[in-house]
């Protein structure tokens, strides 16, 4: 990465990120230790408001919302952090293959992003998903597989980018081989943009994880996951919407830690990129 | 990558990672003789897909059809009778066959021909979309041209962080936050779910349409506002346009004469990517207020694992996307004078992909 840590917390949002992030994941891990009962255990009664035992009261079965809040906070984090990074590493190798290979399977590969392209994410998800069931590892891959095509066409962009270089070139003309080309000049060129696109493949497998819940096809029951939860306790919204209130803020507090931390360093990224290709091209 | 002002100005569809993404080109014709060429493969491929997948979903729709009671003799025939035990390449022949004359067979849950399902959530679907592209592009030039114009003002900084705001939260949460404050107790105007009466026009019963059309206006706006904000500041930055204005033109003429329509072209780009986000983000929308359009009937087909209603549903918007895709990239060639006219126009491969990665998607 381009930029030096000292230059991270100077931006506000950044900063706001990075906090509700930490603020997230110390949630998920000392949830579990925390929490006065046990994530499926009937400790009331059904839809019970708030009162002094139960902070955010009772859900639809009469399970202790702060429990579960506290136990389930894991599975969203890991299930959305392993979906993007297995879209980035599958991606950026066929990604880097595209930008380094002919014409022709380049054309292909460029092709077959715009086939996967064509559906809707959350509709080849739901299609995969249908198909495969709802191991919380199958949801990963499925995730990840709507977003490898996204990696595919940065990673491609990017290493083409890179290897018409002149450091490239030169390298080309020492006769050194292919891969250590390709791991100590092409990489290091190309690793800024693609952990950028991480952190917005985040952003975006944490919503479609989130909605795959509502809808129904995520974890399986009992599992405190957040949006399992909503779904579970959307039919008492109106009258009692303590139960499906509390993961909807805290889904959309995690969202936007992501999103403001993504954003940040993008934007960060492009200040110090302008700055150096503006360099790199003077000469 | 020598950038020179004017082969930058309308040349310029966008920015990815490698640098520039030009759009340099033909006599147009052969590029849209290719273009729909392309467009024919890959909605050929999408066919392979849509009907490997839905041949892998674990269950037999012979015995979805007999029930679980049926002998399986019976569901042995009926298998034959389907064609079921015939090769899958040539189930699939017969397949494409009736799915180009729009027939995908009868509806497994509800024996009624698919297609007259897809077709009736269409139009609800249909009449959604476009109202929410009726309300977000004016909404997203208008938007983006008054903060490009105020670019690092308050308004601008407010704005930019409230957009940042709905971009963060995923449609749902949106759609929840709004049922509470506009269906419940605080301010309760709206109903929280849409039960249209499937025999008048959605557009008679406006009331449902509301709330399922702010959520997804709000979460497609940001996108497209700051693609237009981008795009203004592009130009009102650019060199032609400080000479311009050294020669004394005034400031609303190079708005409005130069910045806006030249940000045009990567919101006609931006808005075909929409396409996309809002069909997807359509079915979670459509279940939470319970809406009867096309997401909330693949939603419940999949549940039924219902084989010939999801075949319909997910070619049906496969091909939407392909199809607006095509008369985007038409619309940016006749909106760009260089590639209307130019020798030989060419769509750099990845161009639209650009769009994605820098800042779109969902």
């Amino acid at each position: 990465m381009s930029f030096t840590l000292p230059a991270l917390p100077r931006e506000r949002q950044l900063r706001l990120g990075l906090a509700l992030l930490l603020g997230v994941l110390l949630f998920a891990l000392a949830g579990p230790v925390l929490a006065p009962h046990a994530q499926d255990a009937l400790v009331g009664q059904p839809y019970a408001p708030p009162s002094g035992a139960a902070w955010l009261g009772y859900d639809y079965l009469g399970r202790d919302v702060v429990s579960r809040l506290l136990h389930g906070g894991w599975t969203v984090l890991w299930m959305s952090l392993a979906s993007a990074l297995a879209a980035l590493l599958v991606g950026a190798a066929i990604g880097i293959l595209a930008g380094f290979a002919g014409r022709r399977t380049d054309q292909a590969i460029v092709w077959g992003t715009d086939v996967l392209l064509a559906f809707p994410d959350l509709i080849l998800v739901l299609l995969v998903v249908s198909m495969l069931g709802r191991e919380p590892g199958l949801i990963v891959l499925t995730v990840a597989i709507a977003f490898v095509p996204g990696v595919v066409r940065l990673a491609r962009g990017v290493t083409m980018g890179v290897a018409k270089l002149e450091f490239v070139e030169a390298a080309r003309l020492l006769g050194y081989p292919a891969p250590r080309i390709l791991f100590r000049e092409i990489l290091p060129n190309i690793a800024t943009p693609l952990l950028v696109h991480f952190g917005i493949m985040l952003t975006w497998a944490i919503s479609m994880l989130a909605g795959l819940s509502l809808l129904g096809y995520g974890v399986a029951p009992p599992a405190a996951d957040r949006g399992l939860m909503i779904n579970e306790n959307r039919a008492g919204l109106v009258l009692h919407p303590w139960a499906a209130l509390a993961p909807v803020v805290l889904i959309g507090l995690f969202a936007l830690g992501a999103n403001l931390v993504a954003e940040g360093v993008s934007r960060l990224n492009a200040r110090i990129g302008t700055q150096t290709r503006g360099n790199g091209h003077a000469g | 990558m020598t950038s020179q002002p004017f082969t930058r100005r309308g040349l310029l569809i966008g920015e990815d990672l490698e640098g520039r993404v030009a759009l340099t080109v033909p006599s147009w014709l052969p590029w849209l003789l290719r273009r729909l060429l392309v467009g024919v493969a890959t909605v050929f491929a999408i066919t392979i897909i849509v009907f490997a997948a839905t041949q892998a979903l674990p269950s037999d729709p012979a015995r979805v059809i007999l029930g679980p009671e049926a002998t399986e003799q019976a569901v042995a025939v009926l298998r034959g009778q389907l064609g079921l035990d015939r090769p899958l390449p040539v189930q699939y022949a017969h397949w494409l066959g009736d799915a180009l004359r729009f027939d995908f067979g009868r509806s497994l849950d509800s024996d009624v021909e698919a297609v007259s399902i897809v077709r009736d959530r269409f139009g609800n679907s249909l009449v959604l979309m476009l109202l929410v592209l009726a309300v977000t592009i004016p909404l997203s030039l208008l938007l983006g041209v008054a903060l490009a114009v105020r670019r690092d003002g308050r308004l601008d900084r407010v704005a930019m962080a409230g957009l940042i705001l709905f971009k963060a939260l995923p449609g749902f949460i949106l759609a929840i936050g709004l049922i509470l404050i506009f269906a419940t107790n605080i301010l309760p105007v709206l109903p929280a779910v849409s039960l249209l009466d499937p025999s008048r026009s959605p557009l008679a019963q406006p009331a449902y349409l509301v709330l399922p059309t702010v959520t997804l206006v709000l979460s497609i706006l940001p996108f497209l506002v700051r693609l237009v904000r981008a795009g203004v500041i592009e130009v009102l930055e650019a060199d032609y346009v400080a000479a311009a204005r050294l020669r004394g033109l005034s400031e609303r003429r190079l708005l409005w004469r130069h910045a806006v329509p030249n940000a045009l072209v990567p919101t006609v780009q931006g808005i075909a990517m929409t396409a996309r986000v809002l069909l997807g983000g359509a079915v979670i929308v459509e279940v939470v207020f319970s809406y009867p359009g096309l997401g909330s009937a693949l939603n419940s087909a999949i549940e039924m694992r219902d084989i010939p209603v999801i075949q319909a549903i997910t070619l049906l918007q496969a091909g939407l996307v392909v199809l607006v895709n095509l008369l985007a990239d038409i619309v940016t060639v006749l909106l760009t004078p260089r590639l209307r006219t130019a020798a030989r126009p060419t769509l750099k491969p990845g161009s639209r992909a650009a769009w994605k990665l820098s800042g779109g998607g969902t």
